[in-house]
Formats: structure tokens, sequence, C-alpha cells
């Protein structure tokens, strides 16, 4: 119970944190999925043994960040919830692939390693920016910016009315969980014969509250199209972000920064 | 005047299951009047409501409002006219965010985005939520839910306001605020409601319900006061007429 | 069995998001057809329902562990495999925005193993045959139970594929596979029979529901085919790709050299040709693939012959990281925190100012 509690009191601080007013907000959500995409792409373009060129593109989520004001905590937080299967998935890396690749001084470390330390940042850095991305911009925009770069309006409408309806079946069952534990002794009431009937009747009565819905969309004259007055419009502004950051991200690709700066900076040159 | 007018004439209606729910309801109602419709659970008010508003057909007998008798064929000119607003307001803000929700009717009536821009933001005003307008709708109070879904409805522009239970779950001084602003309102209203005193306080006239037919319709003033009446039907005075307690005056 | 960004290469993100966004078009385009109102704030409740009733846990009898619902099918059974992908796909848009339950990448992925799969292979192919033309409530369940196991086994064996086909984690084939889907097997079973449970209510409450939900009926085989035809061309053309890419060190280059019969390239030198060649060389949007000379844009013009490694042996495991690298690494994150937090010192202070 204290599960779904905290899981939707962090959906609750995420809604907040993406309806604030910060420079990020203020920036086409258009274009702000378009280079997080690109952003990803880059991020997964890189052989798997490479390591240093990632480390630079660390500047997106981190302006990302700072422009939407996100908390760093909240992002930390998140990415430890998220990590596990990153982190045991990628663990087989080190354990397979035992051909040493990098020698520091005396220490030998295997290309099984360096792979998992990729994952591991490109985790870091995909998962960062999806954050930074949905707290600066909120799903209501990401929907909105989605639908006018073509996505069917059947798929946008549905993500937001789920979204809406989210915390009222949350709370229903919530409500009918909490019945049920009340009336269960230990483990019994607790199996799966108890869960398929809450389950039933909590879905009777979405299939009621649908209904209900239905009429009160008809009552104000829908006819199985949503429409909306708000067009978004691209300013100067959006249309900087977007070829900056996609400049950035080219060049970025194209040159690898962290070797040159490394090389200068250990004196090797190649 | 007879757009405002609302008239059922020996409304029946049948659920699939079989229940009857309406057994011959006839009543007339002009323009401006202010009526409650009172009854025990399972007399009939909610699908009297959903025949007014247009969501329900009858199964014989007619009803009318204005000059349109309602068919399936003039179900939308009856759901401009007749605006409802439902029992739990979850039920009625589907839209991301409040001023979504209030726009919905008026895009729906094909009205030009400035026109609706203004009804929103006046339907907004006249309920006193124009604060909570970029709030999506999970995040506001079950007064404030109200008061919002009262605005979706005054967006179209009805002449006749249809209301399942207003003041249910409302705190003591929401539902007072919302008392007060049905109170300013010029439109017929229909309000079904258990809330007795609320009846007293808004409605001139009162149409008692039981089993499907109508046991009673007249003053408000004088049907609350009629234990005869009340008692068959499930109901009770209202607390504002019951006697007081330590004085039994 | 949400998929991670970290784990899938651009090649097979970019071709799984084809086969999900097609199948999500295509059935945007089926529903389109049918005009019922109702449907939308149906699909947009259930999925809240699915995605509430996803954080409900149960106790899986004689394992003392934990399961919940997936949910595809039982949204192909309740709305129509069309409408039943698009709830799908929104709870796990959702969840990737939400939760970053699944990358935004990876959603494509995702979409296909827990959507495409069951809605309209597992559904079709399964559950229908085995339902009939008049569904009783035994027939139901073992329906369910079986379509659901099926599901979650294509399911298991599309995650176990794109890891795999991506080559980023190091995990074998068949290890990987022997590992999921036992798994999943026992997930499969209580997802049937959960799903089983809440179809058998609706059915005895409200069987109308159940029934609309055969809008395709003269096409059923033929939506079932349609998404088989997309997924095999999706694995093809992964597949392809990857293996063209792993064995071979530039497919284009391999196959000009095997038609020139020369082993020496000629080096794309001018405009578009040259600036594209390069582009090529440098980027590795194919898994797998590694540079095996430096980045250094120095060096390239110097060493043309260095772009075709020894053939068997194109991949040269210590090209890929340097110390020096890592040091300069080191410095570009320094560098890049610095610039974040001074820019957020400036986007709050002109907030207060």
């Amino acid at each position: 119970m204290a599960d779904i509690d905290s899981t939707m009191a962090e959906i609750g601080w995420l809604d907040r944190l993406s309806s604030r007013d910060t420079p990020l907000h203020r920036i086409d959500p258009r274009v702000k999925l378009l280079t997080t995409l690109a952003f990803i792409v880059v991020v997964l373009s890189y052989g798997k043994y490479q390591l240093a060129p990632l480390m630079p593109l660390a500047i997106y989520p981190a302006v990302l960040i700072a422009l939407g004001d996100v908390p760093l905590k909240f992002v930390v937080r998140k990415l430890l919830i998220v990590s596990p299967f990153a982190i045991f998935v990628g663990l087989f890396n080190p354990l397979l692939d035992r051909q040493t690749m990098l020698t520091i001084g005396s220490l030998e470390i295997s290309g099984g390693w360096v792979s998992y330390a990729s994952i591991l940042i490109r985790f870091v850095l995909t998962v960062s920016a999806t954050l930074a991305l949905v707290a600066g911009t909120g799903i209501h925009n990401v929907c909105r910016g989605m639908e006018q770069l073509g996505v069917p309006s059947v798929f946008t409408v549905q993500v937001l009315m789920l979204y809406r309806y989210l915390f009222v079946l949350v709370n229903e069952g919530v409500g009918m969980s909490r019945a049920r534990a009340l009336r269960s002794v230990g483990n019994r009431g607790m199996g799966l014969r108890a869960c398929g009937a809450m389950l039933g009747s909590l879905v009777l009565r979405t299939l009621d509250r649908a209904q209900r819905v239905h009429t009160a969309m008809c009552c104000r004259g829908f006819d199985g199209h949503v429409r909306t007055i708000e067009t978004l419009r691209l300013g100067v502004r959006d249309v900087a972000f977007l070829t900056g950051w996609l400049g950035v991200l080219a060049m970025l690709r194209a040159f690898d920064l962290a070797g040159l700066l490394g090389a200068a900076a250990t004196g090797a040159g190649r | 005047m007879s757009h405002h007018l609302v008239e059922a004439k020996d409304v029946r209606y049948d659920y699939s299951d079989g229940t009857r729910a309406l057994c011959g309801v006839s009543f007339r109602i002009t323009h401006g009047e202010s009526v409650a419709i009172v009854g025990a659970n399972g007399a009939g008010k909610s699908t009297l409501l959903g025949h007014l508003s247009g969501c329900l057909l009858p199964g014989a007998g007619t009803v009318q409002v204005g000059d349109t008798i309602l068919t399936r064929k003039t179900l939308p000119i009856i759901r401009r006219t007749v605006g409802m607003v439902f029992q739990d307001p979850d039920d009625q803000l589907f839209m991301p965010t409040v001023s979504a929700d209030v726009a919905f009717g008026p895009i729906n009536l094909g009205l030009p985005a400035e026109q609706v821009r203004s009804r929103v933001e006046k339907a907004l005003g006249t309920v006193g939520m124009s604060h909570v307008a970029h709030r999506p709708p999970y995040r506001l109070s079950g007064g404030e839910k109200r008061a919002v879904a009262v605005a979706t409805v005054l967006a179209m522009d009805p002449a006749i306001l249809v209301m399942d239970e207003p003041s249910s779950n409302l705190d003591p001084q929401a539902r007072r605020r919302l008392i007060e602003l049905l109170g300013t309102f010029t439109h017929t209203k229909i309000i079904a409601t258990h809330d007795l005193d609320m009846a007293l306080d808004l409605c001139d006239r009162t149409i008692v319900l039981r089993r499907g037919e109508v046991a009673a319709d007249g003053p408000t003033a004088d049907i609350l006061r009629d234990e005869s009446i009340l008692t068959p039907c499930g109901l009770e005075k209202p607390l504002s007429l019951q006697s007081c307690p330590i004085c039994s005056q | 069995m949400h998929m991670s960004d970290a784990l899938i290469s651009p090649a097979v993100g970019g071709t799984m998001w084809l086969a999900g966004g097609g199948m999500i078009a295509y059935g945007a385009r089926k529903m389109r057809g049918c005009l019922d109102s109702s449907r939308v704030p149906l699909m947009g409740v259930l999925g809240a329902f699915v995605f509430a009733a996803q954080m409900v846990n149960f106790t899986i009898p004689g394992t003392g562990s934990s399961g919940h619902l997936g949910g595809g099918l039982l949204l192909a059974i309740l709305l129509g495999p069309s409408a039943g992908l698009i709830v799908i796909a929104s709870i796990l848009t959702v969840q990737a925005m939400l939760f970053a339950d699944g990358g935004l990448l990876a959603l494509g992925c995702n979409i296909v193993n827990m959507g495409l799969l069951p809605c309209f292979i597992a559904y079709p192919l399964v559950y229908l045959p085995l339902v009939g033309k008049k569904p009783a409530r035994g027939r139901i369940v073992l329906a369910a139970t079986v379509a659901a196991v099926v599901g979650l086994q294509l399911g298991s064996l599309g995650v176990v594929a794109e890891t795999t086909m991506s080559g980023i984690a190091e995990l074998p084939f068949m290890k990987f596979l022997l590992l999921m889907l036992p798994i999943h097997l026992a997930i499969g079973l209580v997802e049937g029979l959960v799903t089983a449970a809440v179809a058998a209510f609706v059915w005895q409450a409200r069987p109308e529901v159940l029934e609309l939900t055969d809008p395709d009926d003269p096409g059923r085989g033929r939506v079932g085919l349609v998404a088989v035809c997309l997924l095999v061309a999706a694995i093809v053309t992964g597949g392809v790709v990857s293996w063209f890419a792993s064995s071979h060190p530039d497919g284009l280059e391999w196959s000009v050299a095997k038609t020139m019969g020369t082993e020496e390239l000629a080096e794309p030198t001018d405009g578009l040709r040259g600036a594209l060649g390069r582009v090529q060389e440098r980027t590795a949007l194919l898994p797998d693939y590694d540079f095996a000379e430096p980045q250094d844009p120095v060096d390239d013009e110097a060493e043309p012959g260095s772009q075709e490694p020894a053939a068997g042996q194109w991949f040269s495991p210590s090209a890929g990281t340097t110390v020096s690298g890592l040091v300069g690494g080191g410095i570009t994150l320094v560098l890049a925190f610095l610039a974040g937090w001074a820019l957020r010192r400036r986007t709050t202070s002109a907030s207060t100012a």
C-alpha cells in the first residue's frame, strides 16, 4: 500500500514540476522532443567499448536540468530506482568478456568492465535526459507536441485520458485494496482469487464510469473527435534551441572532444 | 417564452433488466422556475433528469423542451438548450486542464477560437474559479471540482440547468457558496437532491417522486412541511424546519 | 520486461519503432472507420484501470513471490486488437515518461513486446480460435491462459532477440533465452488466470462489451497476418543489418571491394561522397561496429589503408578506449557539470530578480 501511495506521490510531484514556468518550459515541446530523441540516438550510436566520447554528451542533460530547474535530488533518486535492470543485465559483460583492453599503470581492465561502464553511462545519460524532458514539459504538452508532429490523435487523446483518470482509478483501487486488506487474515484473502474478484468489480465500476463520462461528453456536443483551439507556434528561441543542439550533437559525434582534451592534458599526442 | 419550457407528458421508462424506473410522470416547468426533484433512493430522480437532459429517450410518453420534442434526431438540439451537471464531477471533467474542460462544449458548438476563449473566461469568472484555469482536474478539491463542472455547463450558454445532487460531498462552506452561486442564476433550474434544506433555500417548487410516479407537486414551503407527504416517500422535514432539539420550538 | 535505452542500439530501436509505430498507425486507421464515439472514454478509462491494476501485486501461490497484470491480452479481449494496442502503447508511454520505466527509444521495442505480440498475435491466433463463437466461462479461462502464456513467451523472446541483436550487453542468446522463458512461463500463467478472471467477470455482467470487440471479424486472420508480416520484416531487417555490420567491417565497403575485386578501398575524397564517407566512417549507427583506428581527425586522411582492417579480425578492442581518452572524458564531465550549475544559478536568479 505504501508502494502505491509513494508511486502516486511521485507522479504528483512530477506533475507539479512540469507545470512550472522556467526557460525550458517555454521552449516548444516539439523541439524538446526532437532534440532529446536526437540526443538518445547519438548516445546509443557509439560502439560498446567507447567510453570516453560518451562523457561530453553529459552537457545535454546538464543544461536541460539547469534550464528546467529540475531538482538534482529528484533525478538521482529516479535514476537509482530504475537502475537495477541495467545494472543486473550489464553485469554479465564483465563476467563474460575478460579480454584485457586497458592498462592503467599495473591495473588491467577487461573489455567487459569497459562495456559495463559504457552501459551504465548510457543509462544515466538517456534516463536523465528523458526525466528532464518530462519535468520540463509535462505530459499534456508532450502530447500536444506529438500530435503536431504527426502522431495519430487517437493515440495522444488516449494518453491524456489515461493520465487524467489514472488518479481516479488508483484511488478507487486503493480503496478496494484497503477494504480487502482489512478483511483478510494473514495471507488468506490476498491470494489470486480475491485479487481476481477485486479486479473484476473494479473493472465493472470502470465500465460504468466510462459510460457516464461518455454521456457527459455527449451532453457537451461530443461527436467522436476531440478538438483543441490551441496550436503551437515556433518562435525564434525554439528554432535556435533546435538548431543549436542539433549542431552541438553533430559536432560532439564527429569530433572526439574527450580524446583531444585528454591528449592535450596527458601530453600524449597521436 | 416557450423556448424555455420543459414539459413531461406521461413519461415511462424501463431499464434493460426490466426495472420500471418511471411509470407515467407528467409536469410542466416554465421559464425561470426553480424546481427541486426529491424522493427516496430508487424513486427515479436520476432517470428523470436523464430524460430532461437528453441522455435517455422515453420508452413511452413525451418530453418537450421549448418547441422541441425529444427524439433521437432532436438530441443535439436538446443538449444545446439544457445543461446537465452530473453527480460525480470526475465524470464531467475529462480534459487535461480546467480551461480545456470548460472550452470543450463551446468548441464542439463550432464557435470560433476567440469566442471560445471569452466564454471560458466568463464561465470560470462566474463560478469564481479563474485562478485554477490551468490546473488539471485531479488537483482540485471537491468543491472546486463541482464549481468547475458548473462552469463547463455554463460555457455552453444553456437556457435550462439540470443538476443531479449538486451539494453532495461538499464541505459546509463549499455547499453554502454553491447555494449562493446557484441563487444568482436566472436560468430555469431543475435540481434533484437529498439536501432538503438546499431545496428550501433555492427552489420555489418541489416535485416529489415515489417509485417512478409523481407523489406531490407544489410550493416547496408547503410540501416540505407536510409529513403526510414526506414520510411515505422516504423523506423527512428539512433540518431548518424541524423543531429545536433543546426547546422543541 | 521493460527494455531500457542503455541496452539497445539505434538500429534495433529504430526498426522496432517502425514496427510498433506502423502497427499503431494501422490500428488508428482501422478505428477511424468505426465511428462509435463511446470508444474514446472507454479506452481512456480502461487504460487507467490496467495501469492501476499493474500496481496491485498479488502473491503467487507456491512461490511466495508476487506478480502483476501485464494487460495486453485483457485489453485486446475487451476492446479489440487495434484499440487494445493503442491503449497498451499509451500505458507504456506514460510509464516511460513518468517512471523512466523503459526508455524513449526502447519504447518501440516495448510496444512490440508487450502490445503487438499479445494483441495482434496471441489474441487473434490463439485466444479467438480457442474461445470459439459461443464463449462459455470455461473456454474463456482456457483460452485466456494459453494466449497469455504464448504472448509472454513471445514477448520474452522479443526482449532476448532485441538485446542480443543490439550487441551492447554481453548476454549470450541461448543462455538469456533459457533464463527468460521459464520465468515468463510462470508469469504468463498468472497473467492468464487474472485476465481470465476479469474477462469472465465482464462476460457475466456485461456480455455486450465482449461482443463489441469483433469489428475485424472477416479480417480476423488478416489482422494477425499483417502483424506477423510486419514483425518478420522488422526482425529480418534488424537481423540482416546487425549481422552485416558485425561480421563485415563495413557493409558498403565490403561489397564495393568484392565487386571491384580490390582489397584496397578507394578513399572517398571529393565533395558530398567524401563527406558522407567520413560520416559513415565515424558514426556507428549499426550495432557492434567499432572503429579500427582512432577518431582523431588529423590522422584520418593520412592512413586510408587502415580503414579496412584485416578480414576476420575487424574488431580491435584497444581502439574503443584509451587512458588519455578517459582523462579527457573526465574533464568534459566536470565541464558539463560546471556549465549546468552556472546555468542553473543564472536561471534561478533570473526568475527571482
